[in-house]
């Protein structure tokens, strides 16, 4: 317990310190919600009723989009292999890079949501089911890319090919998601959706870590 | 040590699995394409035309037995990954690396296959249904399967990697399906199903099981091939290699 908190304030400070890095995916949802409207037509009608999904997948890419953040910087450097060899339980290591990754990168983007909301006309009702699902959500998806970007490690450019492995996992998280902002908004109870989701999130909690420690030891041998 | 036992870790060793794969490749391409010759005679020439579907359904002996290869080897894949990352098996490694592009190329046709079928059936070539739709993200895992062993240099790191990458895969591929059932009923209620096979007359049922054994001999035939290759690109600098296929610069 003690190692992880001291990871947590090590990340967090060096996060701390790239400010303008942290802000890039926050300026990247807003920016694709600012596309879209360019694109469909200003007319709040048609943009309520894809305004969820839109959301949705504005979180999904910018999450996507710094998944490479997650272990690059500490690979470069040298610092990852350190915290294979020291006598900290890798999960450990894991849990806390994720959970660092998580406050840095998916939470400034959950806290504009409400705000992306308005821009794309968003009906209230549908709100509390947007940020709720996007919350758990958001957690799985740092979890399930915790995964999938430690296999990619070894190679150089790997932009693409993360995202050709990550979003087929993503599939799930996103179909249940954004189906509860989509039965919120036919009047349907929606919180079933969101409890499946926080299942998943409660054995991705236990298993991820172990599954990204398993992967990184893969693609650092 | 049992004599089974025994073979399989014989077997397992470069030079004996090349003398073995070159033994029977073609021995089930053959078996293969008898069966295939013969059940896709019998499905095009013998078997009567749907009453319903008329002609088109004969799609289905091709579709059904690629879609049940597209799943059965991406669980083989993942086993194979599993054995290989537990018991540090070079030759499961490689097995599971040779599958991964011809699971992909039975998805893509199952995929195709069906879109042909759907036209005159459903009148589109695409619906969003639960299993088109899973279908579609096993060919996605497939392809970054292949993609992540493309891209890194060290065959054995790559080779691991993208098997870890399969046993994820193989996990997410259940919930995948569980999740567009749940977010397609929400969504257009009835779907429209395909045939079960369990529904269907003998007379039409018989050409569809000689054509799914003879996609299982082909895949057979197949991956022998292909790992034998990838065997042999690893092992091009030993000495039993260059004994058996001549120098190598």
């Amino acid at each position: 317990m003690h190692e992880f908190t001291a990871l947590l304030r090590r990340d967090t400070s060096l996060m701390w310190r790239k400010r303008a890095d942290a802000a890039q995916p926050l300026l990247f949802a807003l920016m694709v919600c600012v596309m879209f409207p360019l694109a469909a037509g200003s007319e709040p009608a048609r943009l309520a009723h894809s305004a969820a999904a839109v959301i949705w997948v504005a979180n999904l890419l910018a999450s996507l989009l710094v998944l490479d953040n997650l272990y690059r910087s500490d690979f470069e450097d040298g610092s990852l292999e350190q915290l294979l060899l020291a006598p900290v339980p890798l999960p450990v290591v894991i849990a806390s890079k994720v959970a660092v990754h998580w406050l840095t990168t998916a939470l400034p983007v959950l806290l504009i949501t409400p705000l992306l909301a308005q821009m794309l006309f968003l009906p209230d009702a549908q709100l509390p089911a947007l940020m709720l699902s996007l919350l758990v959500g958001s957690m799985l998806m740092s979890l399930i890319g915790a995964m999938v970007a430690a296999l990619t490690l070894g190679i150089r450019r790997s932009g693409m090919l993360l995202a050709l492995m990550a979003l087929p996992m993503y599939v799930p998280v996103l179909v249940f998601g954004a189906g509860s902002v989509w039965s919120a908004g036919q009047g349907l109870p929606w919180l079933g959706a969101i409890w499946l989701m926080s299942a998943g999130l409660a054995l991705l909690l236990v298993l991820a870590p172990w599954a990204a420690a398993t992967a990184l030891r893969i693609a650092l041998s | 040590m049992n004599s089974i036992v025994l073979w399989f870790n014989q077997t397992g060793s470069p030079p004996r699995f090349d003398a073995f794969a070159a033994r029977w490749t073609s021995v089930c391409f053959l078996i293969a394409t008898v069966l295939l010759a013969i059940g896709v005679y019998a499905a095009l020439a013998v078997v009567p035309a749907d009453y319903k579907q008329g002609e088109s359904f004969r799609i289905l002996y091709i579709h059904v037995p690629a879609a049940w290869m597209s799943l059965m080897i991406f669980v083989i894949m993942a086993l194979q990954s599993a054995i290989a990352l537990i018991w540090r098996i070079k030759l499961c490694e490689l097995i599971a690396m040779a599958s991964a592009p011809i699971g992909a190329l039975f998805t893509a046709v199952t995929l195709i296959s069906g879109a042909v079928w759907g036209k005159p059936t459903w009148g589109t070539w695409w619906t969003w249904d639960p299993r088109l739709t899973s279908e579609l993200v096993l060919l996605f895992l497939y392809l970054g399967v292949i993609g992540l062993y493309s891209a890194i240099d060290d065959r054995r790191a790559a080779a691991r990697a993208a098997g870890f990458l399969a046993i994820i895969g193989v996990v997410n591929v259940p919930i995948v399906h569980f999740a567009v059932t749940w977010w397609n009923t929400l969504h257009q209620g009835e779907t429209i199903r395909l045939i079960g096979p369990s529904k269907m007359d003998g007379s039409m049922l018989w050409p569809l099981l000689v054509l799914v054994a003879a996609t299982k001999f082909w895949y057979l035939g197949s991956v022998l091939l292909r790992t034998r290759a990838l065997n042999l690109q690893q092992e091009s600098r030993k000495q039993w290699a260059i004994e058996r296929y001549g120098v190598q610069s």
